[in-house]
């Protein structure tokens, strides 16, 4: 197919053609003739969002609810700055977005010319891969390109820049394009050897662990994972950007670990002998001090990404694969050693982590003063809302109750910013969520401090029919760098009073928006306003769940501290030989 | 630290220098020498990259460089398997007095005089870095006004070429 039309006419036909149906953005002078045709796509809707911080990250929640790449457009200079935390979460986290931005005409290129930026340069470190598109016979091609790149192996976000004049000046369009990415060669079969070796192994060894990454959700392997787990009987950790991979509720399942995990997968990891790395990048919030990390496990790793293996901690066998296809190999080869008669025996270690999943569960007091416990909230609304909703966090506090106390049994139902940490992810998030799953309640559980700084997409909310709900955690502060202030900083707390108890006044400013605010500050009420909230479905709704302010997350393991010195309270560390 | 060529074979792209260059950089990684150029195919270009590292962040290195969607192949060049070559311009204090001797070190180290003045000539000199480092070490006492040497460019010995394959997967995916 041969067709002549402008450069703007052909990237819009190029997104179409690639499956596009929602763009998140804002126009502005450089991407200006590309909003022309979009305004006339039967195919493609526009959501305008009231920042570009907005759109990145509604195209992020778009991609992890949908599975499909999500699409964040804006113009030059600070319109695709503004797009650089989105981008960097969404590599952090390896997210397929796909982030177009105008640019400056080509001839005003390098002369600092107005709302001129670099930002292929910018977004260089940041990105899977990126273009800067100056011909425009060639924005066809580099748009299937940045698709397929963003959407496979491991996936990642790809920024395609354009000049102006390529945007105005006329092409033949041509559609299919070949690529051009001899470069391009991401291997997802894994080798059959180190995948016998990995089964070997785990039959033979005495206290293996399942340590399951957000490799797991992006492959779509759960049904895979949770063969391999039956079959083998061996105990499962996930992730915080595995949640849900394997149901929470599962017996298998020993649940997060890492410096907010539960003891009983802390200590799983540090105590075994086998550790299957599926999908995980020996993130250093999961092994504390790498050299004090699951000391005496073997460890196989698989990963899409070979630059993964051995990165932090040397891998006896490495496997490079997608989990999926991982996982299915790894079940017929313990079925092989099965057949052989040869089968793990794993009942000491369970009953030695039975014996810690029963001492030292998930758990949080009562504040003595008989105000709200964030965690009671969080709680409830898992419980009332139920597993089939998508949760939305930002990150801090309210995020690792999140992680802890909704309880997951679908993958893909938890979505936060894991390896950034971004705050004012939720809100954002939660819309392009929503916008990809429009027929699944939507969650965004917030903290007061992230609230503030990404809330103006409420009014995008409710003006584009997107009827979030969002649970603000207010405690009226930074409360995760309040906590390191009490434990670290002798409770010198500089800097982390937001006083957002008073101002903003939240419901106020949710009805300001358009939304439906409700306020919650007693445990009585939780119950009631969570249902009030689920009734509400044609507007936003935010729920303002005043609660104490020196609630903290525990367990916890210190920054810069191995494993084992984990606390389950202040001072108090578990003992690992209970139970035993 | 150990010493380790790779020959990485890129694509012929704007900007494909600043990625290379930015993710040692950003991962932590010195560059010892880097000489970038063309090659018998106009779409492809070749660096070669000398770093000084262990055995693992050589492994990390290669892997995150592979992870650049331009890169098309990394070879490791063993030195005994390979030629490798740098090339210096060095401009030495060179008056009626010292010439002579300027000029027989010159012959001694089968370098070349390239520019004459009154008090200076201009040696050219290629070799292996020991080489070269010698007749610096040589030239030294008779004062080295100024000096520039450019990063190693490396080729494999035997009759086996590294972009043949290369050049398969581009002409494959045009």
């Amino acid at each position: 197919m041969t067709e002549r039309m402008t450069g703007s006419q052909a990237l819009i036909r190029a997104l179409e053609e690639v499956g596009v149906d929602t763009v998140f953005g804002i126009p502005g002078g450089a991407i200006l003739p590309a909003y022309d045709p979009l305004f006339d796509s039967q195919k493609i809707r526009h959501i305008l969002v009231r920042h570009e911080q907005g759109a990145g990250h509604a195209a992020q929640g778009y991609a992890q609810a949908t599975g499909r790449v999500g699409v964040c457009m804006a113009t030059s200079g600070p319109g695709a700055t503004n797009l650089v935390t989105p981008i960097a979460d969404a590599y952090m986290d390896s997210v397929p977005i796909v982030a177009i931005t105008g640019q400056v005409a080509s001839g005003a290129i390098g002369t600092d010319a107005f709302q001129e930026a670099d930002i292929s340069g910018i977004t260089m470190p940041i990105t899977k891969h990126n273009f800067l598109v100056t011909d425009p016979s060639e924005i066809g091609r580099t748009i299937a390109e940045a698709f397929h790149i963003a959407s496979t192996g491991r996936p990642g976000p790809v920024l395609v820049d354009i000049s102006k004049d390529a945007l105005q000046n006329e092409t033949d369009f041509i559609w299919p394009q070949p690529m051009q990415l001899p470069g391009y060669r991401p291997v997802t079969r894994p080798h059959a050897k180190q995948v016998r070796e990995a089964a070997r192994l785990l039959v033979e060894a005495k206290r293996p662990v399942l340590y399951v990454g957000g490799g797991v959700l992006k492959a779509h392997a759960a049904g895979e994972l949770r063969a391999l787990a039956e079959l083998t009987g061996a105990p499962v950790v996930t992730t915080l950007m595995a949640k849900g991979a394997l149901p929470d509720s599962h017996p298998l399942h020993m649940g997060m670990p890492g410096m907010h995990g539960s003891v009983g997968a802390v200590g799983a990891l540090q105590r075994a002998d086998l550790l299957i790395a599926l999908g995980a990048r020996f993130d250093d919030r999961v092994t504390g001090r790498l050299d004090s990390f699951a000391t005496g496990a073997k460890i196989v790793h698989a990963d899409i990404d070979p630059a993964e293996i051995s990165k932090n901690r040397h891998a006896d066998v490495p496997i490079v694969g997608d989990a999926r296809d991982v996982l299915t190999d790894l079940v017929n080869a313990v079925r092989a050693e099965h057949a052989a008669g040869r089968k793990g025996d794993y009942e000491d270690w369970w009953r030695q982590l039975n014996a810690w999943r029963e001492t030292y569960p998930l758990g949080y007091d009562q504040p003595e003063d008989g105000s709200l416990a964030p965690q009671y909230a969080i709680e409830r609304i898992g419980k009332v809302v139920g597993p089939d909703a998508l949760y939305v966090a930002g990150v801090g506090q309210h995020q690792m109750w999140t992680a802890q106390f909704i309880g997951y049994e679908n993958p893909g139902s938890f979505i936060n910013s894991g390896g950034l940490g971004t705050m004012g992810f939720a809100v954002p998030a939660a819309m392009g969520a929503k916008r990809g799953r429009p027929d699944t309640p939507v969650w965004a559980i917030d903290g007061d401090g992230c609230f503030q700084m990404t809330n103006q997409e409420l009014a995008t909310c409710a003006i584009e029919g997107i009827p979030i709900k969002v649970a603000v955690i207010n405690n009226g502060n930074l409360g995760m760098v309040r906590q390191w202030q009490t434990l670290f900083y002798d409770g010198r707390y500089s800097n982390t009073d937001l006083q957002s108890r008073r101002i903003p006044d939240f419901v106020k400013l949710a009805e300001a928006y358009g939304c439906v605010g409700l306020r919650c500050d007693n445990a009585d009420d939780v119950d009631a306003t969570i249902a009030k909230a689920m009734e509400i479905n044609d507007v936003p709704v935010v729920i303002d769940f005043v609660v104490h302010q020196d609630a903290m997350v525990w367990p916890m393991v210190a920054a810069g501290t191995g494993n084992d010195e984990i606390k389950i309270a202040r001072d108090m560390a578990p003992d690992w030989e209970n139970g035993d | 630290m150990s010493r380790h060529t790779l020959s990485v074979l890129v694509e012929n792209k704007p900007g494909i220098l600043a990625r290379v260059a930015s993710l040692f950089s950003r991962r932590g990684f010195n560059i010892d020498s880097l000489a970038v150029g063309t090659t018998e195919h106009p779409d492809i270009s070749r660096m070669t990259i000398v770093v000084n590292v262990e055995e693992l962040p050589l492994e990390q290195v290669t892997k995150q460089l592979n992870k650049l969607v331009n890169v098309i192949k990394i070879v490791e060049l063993d030195p005994s398997a390979s030629v490798q070559r740098e090339l210096v311009l060095i401009k030495v204090r060179a008056d009626a007095e010292t010439r002579s001797q300027v000029l027989e070190t010159v012959q001694l180290f089968r370098a070349k005089v390239v520019d004459v003045a009154t008090d200076a000539v201009t040696v050219e000199a290629t070799g292996s870095r020991d080489k070269l480092e010698a007749l610096i070490r040589v030239l030294e006492p008779f004062g080295i006004k100024e000096l520039v040497q450019s990063g190693m460019v490396a080729i494999g010995r035997g009759a086996r070429s590294i972009t043949d394959r290369s050049l398969r997967a581009i002409e494959r995916s045009a």
